[in-house]
């Protein structure tokens, strides 16, 4: 009689751990992840117990004393009283200034120039390929010191625009100064302001918030909604009945009147700069520094951005254009209606990583004393306090934090224009 | 990525930290080398030659240690550093000494955890101007663009008195002194400030130095003194006391010229005991009963070395002002060797 047994249950040995391949994988990864927690455990240990022997240990109460130093660029109210971590905040925006102005730059030319390098015209072609190979081929430094270097010298200092004989004038009808410390342009100011919220009172996170700024979005948004409005209406005209009403110019009046409105009821006009002392008085100022980091991250980034745009394009098959072109659609119209929208779904990822580039060589400010972060914390603030651990750890958050940031919101815009895949 | 990083940072900081607990004269001596921390170059107080070799004020006394604890004054290593990493160089071992125009400071002694061994320049802070400018005081500024190099005490002298004297002021930081004197000179700021005598030698380099002036007002105390790592005695003592022994010598009327001659035997006991050839002071430090006879054999005593770098004969022209000796109604005074 045979009695029908389960297969005898292989028991666990241990040293299967080792001999099965189903767990050698599992057990090799473990034993990597031991030393590698080991390994950090100690450098952690050493650093903080070296630390320690030189009586220096971390934290951080020293952000919270006061800086002591001026800053030139500001963008919120700063004075040598405020705190280190104060510093830290104008530092912090002078960085986002710059790469926000950076990426926005970068994008557009290079867009252009890698559309034009497509272009049959041979010169034009020949001079983007030009300008890529130069751009990207030097160092990003360089071009920031040579940017600067050519504004100290080829435009005047502002004494040459004093008195009858001067040897410098201001350009576009007296409303803009070049100069060798910078760019003086007109402001914006409103005669019937609306003032200013002040948040946070005195802390160090205090900030003002423009009423009039506000009101301009507020009124310029709500103006692009209903411009919106009546176009999603124009195009349901036209689905159901097949002729579209004219709308541009009802579309044009709801965006322009209602802001102009806006801006007569709050007295808006233009401050002009003008000599006044050592320096002109009123306007914006474009400092040197900003212009010569802009320009040169701008010029530099958008040669890579070229090869991507290109890049993308040409991964676009011909059969594309010329279903398009059978279409009767004219050649300016192929390339922003069907080649660009699907070209970006291949352009937008490594845009990605030249946006966190661009961002990341905005530390190079220091090159020419724009007071970033790298600047401000990691560089007055490190040195007049000594604490280097902190304020590079502190600063190594925040450009985290920053390049998290701009990989979060171009995913998120990858997502919504990627082609639906079935 | 950003982790090796981070790993990477706390690495050299380990390391670093673990290189500053060594004794350092022992180090020096086994290296055979002083590694000495100098400005990037200012003339006449630290700045290499045509032939890179480095001389000036503060060079010179890098020689003086190293003649003295190796015996050989051109076993030095210069090591050039900025106002911002002129700190952590020091911190980390990089560099044994740091002789560089270096503010003694509070923070800095206690805080930064350095020892300033004592003064080798008493400067104070002011202006260079162009004299078309139109200014006569620094309190004629208001609105002005000042150059300034970060990461200095002059940084924050500045901030305090534009704020006291309530006037404003535009500040362009820049990180060395020569793409300072650059940017003053195209005009990119109205006035450039730092310790009085780095303007004197600067003015020094200027194609039409009489076409600039200094600016009457000192706006701050700079005891400028070489400095070392906080918790070495054995090397602060070092550093100190050859520092001491230039001014001693220049007080007893040691020089360059009768050095050997005094160095054979005087009547006088404390010149003996500085020269070695009385008692063990020599020994008590660590060294050869000659070091201080070598220290002043570089270039003579502190007087000869102010004189021949900075002082009034040379293109800098600075006068000996408060630091001549005490007894001449200066701010130098040794303690004795005794």
């Amino acid at each position: 009689m045979s009695t029908i047994t389960d297969p005898q249950k292989e028991s666990f040995r241990l040293s299967m751990l080792l001999y099965d391949s189903r767990y050698r994988s599992a057990t090799i990864q473990f034993v990597a992840f031991l030393g590698f927690i080991i390994l950090v455990g100690w450098l952690i240990f050493n650093t903080k117990q070296n630390l320690d022997a030189l009586g220096k240990g971390v934290e951080f109460k020293y952000l919270f004393e006061p800086a002591s130093y001026d800053i030139n660029q500001r963008l919120l109210d700063y004075n040598s009283r405020d705190t280190h971590f104060r510093a830290a905040i104008i530092g912090l925006l002078n960085t986002l200034v710059v790469a926000a102005l950076g990426c926005v730059a970068a994008t557009i030319l290079g867009v252009v120039i890698g559309v034009l390098r497509l272009s049959n015209n041979w010169l034009v072609s020949r001079i983007m390929a030009f300008y890529v190979e130069v751009f990207r081929n030097i160092p990003v430094l360089l071009w920031i010191l040579f940017i600067f270097a050519i504004m100290t010298d080829l435009f005047a200092a502002p004494k040459a625009f004093r008195g009858d004989s001067a040897t410098s004038h201001m350009q576009l009808f007296d409303s803009v100064a070049f100069t060798n410390r910078g760019i003086y342009i007109p402001e914006p100011l409103f005669s019937r302001g609306l003032g200013d919220i002040h948040l946070f009172g005195n802390s160090s996170i205090r900030f003002d918030v423009s009423l009039d700024l506000w009101a301009f979005v507020l009124v310029l948004g709500l103006s692009f909604w209903a411009a919106f409005k009546v176009k999603k209406r124009a195009d349901q005209i036209q689905d159901q009945t097949g002729n579209r009403p004219k709308t541009w110019y009802l579309r044009l009046g709801i965006i322009v009147v209602p802001t102009l409105l806006l801006l007569v009821a709050l007295g808006f006009h233009l401050g002009y700069p003008a000599l006044k002392g050592f320096n002109f008085q009123g306007g914006t100022f474009l400092r040197k520094s900003l212009i010569a980091l802009w320009l040169a991250l701008s010029l530099y980034t958008a040669a890579f951005i070229a090869e991507i745009v290109r890049a993308g394009i040409m991964a676009i098959s011909t059969g594309q254009t010329e279903a398009a072109e059978a279409l009767g659609i004219r050649s300016g119209k192929i390339m922003s209606l069907v080649i660009l929208p699907q070209a970006l779904r291949v352009i937008i990822p490594p845009l990605i990583s030249n946006y966190l580039n661009l961002t990341k060589n905005s530390s190079l400010a220091i090159a020419v004393g724009y007071m970033d972060i790298t600047g401000t914390l990691g560089g007055i603030t490190m040195n007049q306090t000594g604490r280097e651990l902190e304020s590079i750890l502190l600063m190594m958050l925040v450009y985290l934090s920053i390049s998290l940031s701009i990989s979060a919101v171009m995913n998120w815009y990858n997502e919504s224009v990627k082609l639906e895949e079935r | 990525m950003t982790k090796s990083i981070l790993f990477g940072a706390l690495t050299v900081t380990a390391l670093a930290a673990g290189a500053a607990a060594a004794g350092t004269l022992d180090d020096v001596k086994a290296r055979g080398k002083l590694n000495c921390g100098v400005s990037t170059g200012l003339v006449g107080f630290a700045a290499p030659d045509a032939n890179g070799k480095w001389g000036g004020f503060d060079v010179s006394l890098c020689r003086s240690v190293a003649a003295a604890v190796l015996g050989d004054a051109d076993a030095v290593e210069f090591v050039p550093t900025t106002g911002k990493t002129r700190f952590t160089a020091l911190a980390s071992g990089e560099i044994d000494m740091l002789a560089r125009n270096t503010t003694w400071t509070f923070s800095r002694d206690v805080d930064l955890k350095f020892t300033f061994v004592g003064v080798n320049y008493y400067d104070g802070q002011g202006f260079i101007a162009p004299k078309d400018l139109g200014v006569s005081s620094a309190k004629d500024l208001d609105g002005a663009t000042v150059c300034i190099q970060t990461g200095t005490t002059t940084e924050l002298n500045l901030a305090d008195f534009f704020r006291v004297n309530n006037i404003s002021y535009e500040p362009v930081p820049i990180e060395t002194n020569a793409e300072a004197i650059q940017q003053f000179l195209a005009g990119a700021c109205d006035v450039y400030t730092t310790d009085a005598s780095g303007l004197a030698a600067s003015r020094a380099t200027f194609e039409n130095p009489g076409d600039y002036a200094l600016l009457p007002e000192i706006i701050s105390k700079e005891p400028l003194g070489p400095l070392v790592r906080h918790g070495d005695d054995e090397w602060g003592d070092v550093v100190r006391w050859t520092l001491y022994a230039l001014l001693t010598a220049e007080e007893l009327g040691v020089t360059s010229a009768n050095l050997s001659e005094m160095a054979a035997g005087t009547d006088n006991p404390e010149i003996n005991r500085l020269l070695g050839t009385e008692g063990t002071l020599g020994e008590m430090l660590g060294l050869d009963a000659g070091w201080a006879q070598a220290a002043i054999a570089v270039g003579g005593n502190y007087g000869e070395v102010f004189a021949k770098n900075i002082g009034e004969e040379t293109p800098i022209g600075l006068a000996r002002g408060l630091n001549a000796q005490w007894t001449e109604g200066g701010l130098m005074y040794s303690p004795p060797f005794r």
